[in-house]
């Protein structure tokens, strides 16, 4: 991206990735992308009660080029994924979605044609939020853990070995449907 | 008034709001209380000895708006040689599933259970990263154990057969409330 991506790993490497990881994670910046019901409660969290300026994120940008965080607040209809899709790819790198409500997350009770079965299916979500609305403090709590994902973030070459090491994890991780627990 | 005092009483608003008393929640560090019977996670109860509630009967799953429960139950049995006893009467729960996920958390699941082996607690704080931890197996919903309760699988204790246990004869000899 920047200059941070050239510097040789090691101490001077890890020193700017949690000063960076530091600052990104103090103003992450919403778009506001509430979809249904869900976006009162993402409201909710913008109010003075729960109060999302605590953590530098009080300003909810209408435009995605300002925005480093999508939430996506509710049902997505297969109507909607492109627009959403286009949002995604309008925002600038970095870039995080969080997936509020279990009608975002996988369609939720709305198993059916209209709606996406997960907003998944059109960008990659970093935290998954199940509540049927989730209350702001459970967004909260999501919030807190993108956080800490945001400052365990690595750059330059420590990036491509935990790139490497993830997808070594992936090819090895059993697939889905053999993930079956207790199942016959 | 005149007209031109507007806006200075614009910011007597603002500045008689700075006595005034903050409504705003700390969360991470002081949660707020929700209210007793609030919908959070669910959890399995236990039996005052530690046998499982759950008898696997899948009216939960039946009455989930959302498909979210998955159920499959299994026979107990007594025999040396056999699965071993985890609820009290015929059946239990073998595999428990919930897709929090697809979880609306409206509590229809409780009122469907016929042995009050599914009850909702307090907590509600579920996000996670990926798709796949957020599908609660048995393990993660049942309830601790407490003192006096033992890891299933083992005999009844409290009573010869399931009667006795659903008409609290035996509460003097177990210890512990299985609910929160």
């Amino acid at each position: 991206m920047g200059f941070e991506d050239k510097l040789p790993s090691g101490v001077l490497l890890s020193t700017v990735e949690d000063l960076l990881g530091f600052m990104r994670k103090s103003s992450v910046w919403p778009a506001t992308f509430g979809l249904a019901c869900c976006a009162m409660e993402m409201m909710a969290f913008g109010g003075p009660r729960h109060d999302s300026s605590r953590f530098g994120m009080e300003v909810f940008r209408a435009s995605p080029r300002q925005a480093d965080l999508m939430i996506v607040a509710g049902r997505v209809s297969q109507k909607m994924a492109p627009v959403l899709r286009q949002i995604y790819d309008q925002m600038a790198g970095p870039k995080w979605v969080l997936s509020m409500g279990v009608c975002a997350s996988t369609g939720g009770m709305f198993n059916n044609y209209a709606i996406v079965q997960g907003v998944d299916h059109v960008v990659p979500v970093d935290v998954y939020l199940p509540g049927c609305p989730p209350r702001p403090e459970m967004l909260m709590d999501a919030i807190l853990k993108l956080h800490e994902q945001i400052q365990n973030e690595k750059l330059g070459p420590h990036r491509e070995n935990a790139e490497a090491e993830a997808e070594q994890a992936a090819l090895e991780a059993p697939a889905t449907h053999e993930m079956k627990g207790l199942l016959r | 008034m005149p007209k031109f005092l507007d806006p200075v009483a614009g910011f007597g608003v603002t500045f008689r709001n700075i006595f005034r008393k903050k409504v705003t929640e700390q969360y991470p560090e002081e949660p707020h209380p929700v209210a007793p019977r609030f919908h959070g996670r669910h959890q399995l109860n236990r039996h005052p000895d530690g046998l499982e509630k759950c008898i696997g009967c899948e009216l939960c799953a039946w009455a989930c708006p959302a498909d979210a429960i998955y159920v499959e139950g299994a026979s107990n049995s007594d025999d040396p040689d056999g699965g071993g006893r985890y609820s009290p009467g015929e059946r239990y729960g073998r595999v428990y599933q919930i897709n929090y996920l697809r979880c609306i958390l409206c509590g229809l699941c409780i009122e469907a259970c016929p042995t009050r082996a599914l009850t909702m607690t307090n907590e509600y704080e579920l996000a996670d990263h990926t798709r796949e931890s957020l599908i609660y197996e048995k393990k993660d919903l049942l309830a601790p154990l407490l003192p006096g309760m033992e890891e299933p699988p083992h005999p009844m204790r409290l009573g010869d057969d399931e009667r006795d246990y659903y008409l609290g004869a035996g509460l003097g000899r177990g210890a512990g409330e299985e609910e929160r």
